[in-house]
């Protein structure tokens, strides 16, 4: 889509707000709707709309697929590992309440850690499944539709 | 005003179908079930479910949308023609139908505080959340804390799912290129 201008103009301007609102979905979810899978998404929305605009191959360049592999790994560890923290404090696996002396800001940690795993598995699944699935297809010309 | 949306809505949902169900034209099935996702999410801000509501905006009428498109450069555009009526899958779909509906008859009505799925754990949650948590969303609260190890499962499976999908089609095998299927590489 390289020659559609106002395509291109419009993404430009809205690609760091959907990932800004992404960041703000992630982190205030304690407060307001959302949390980390909706972050994921809307993250992921972001940069398959960016290789959709500015092609496959530039989007692999920014957001390396190695990277994102890494991403994917270490969201699912890192969700695991404060279940291991909570055991290591004393608690069941997962019981946020170990994890700092006072209960309550230990929950306030985990909810944020662990949402903050779902986020970046999220992302990177929903981006490297776009690339997967973008890698197997040739660039589409308009005249195709 | 709110039961008014809802039917609006809902109407809506079942005119989207019926013109998936009916176009032959894969394309325009494409837009049609993007569009259906977003009437979704509408629906769900209406019955204040916003965070399903932003996952399916974002999902169902987003990244679907466009993986599907990128499904259909590689086959064709049309749906190849039907061979007229056959009956085992038209009983089939009336029979399940039939008994969906009237299992919706048992169903307690919609936000009943006294329905069972309300009194069993429900309370103990939202004054677990007041009281031990403290944060406001209590959506948060049971999908991190009370339900956290559900959550865990989930991330465990999407990465999965991303193994499986990267398995299958994620490598860039060389005999793809010479057999024609895809462009060389502009940038390896």
């Amino acid at each position: 889509m390289r020659h559609h201008l106002v395509l291109r103009v419009v993404s430009k301007l809205l690609i760091p707000f959907i990932i800004l609102y992404g960041l703000y979905v992630q982190f205030h979810g304690d407060f307001s709707p959302g949390g980390g899978f909706q972050a994921g998404a809307l993250v992921a929305a972001a940069i398959i709309l960016y290789a959709l605009i500015f092609g496959v191959d530039r989007a692999r360049r920014v957001f390396s697929p190695a990277v994102l592999t890494v991403m994917a790994a270490a969201g699912v560890l890192l969700f695991a590992l404060v279940g291991y923290a909570a055991l290591l404090g004393g608690g069941n696996y997962l019981d946020y309440d170990y994890l700092l002396p006072s209960d309550t800001a230990g929950q306030h940690v985990g909810i944020i850690t662990v949402e903050f795993g779902v986020g970046l598995t999220v992302t990177a699944v929903m981006a490297l499944v776009f690339f997967a699935y973008a890698g197997r297809t040739d660039e589409i010309d308009d005249e195709d539709w | 005003m709110e039961m008014f949306v809802d039917m609006v809505l809902m109407g809506l949902l079942g005119i989207t179908a019926v013109a998936i169900v009916f176009t032959r034209h894969l394309f325009t099935a494409t837009m049609l079930a993007g569009a259906y996702s977003l009437t979704c999410a509408a629906l769900f801000v209406n019955l204040d479910a916003v965070d399903v509501a932003l996952t399916e905006a974002a999902i169902g009428a987003g990244i679907s949308t466009v993986l599907l498109l990128g499904t259909l450069t590689l086959t064709r555009r049309r749906e190849k023609a039907h061979k007229g009526f056959s009956w085992p899958p038209f009983l089939v779909v009336a029979v399940t139908g039939a008994l969906l509906l009237y299992g919706t008859v048992d169903m307690p009505a919609f936000g009943d505080p006294n329905s069972p799925g309300m009194r069993h754990v429900v309370p103990e949650y939202i004054a677990g959340t007041r009281d031990d948590i403290q944060i406001p969303n209590i959506v948060t609260a049971i999908l991190a804390s009370y339900r956290g190890f559900d959550t865990l499962g989930e991330a465990v499976v999407i990465f999965t799912a991303l193994i499986g999908v990267l398995l299958m089609v994620g490598r860039r095998r060389p005999d793809d290129e010479e057999a024609g299927t895809r462009r060389p590489e502009r940038h390896p």
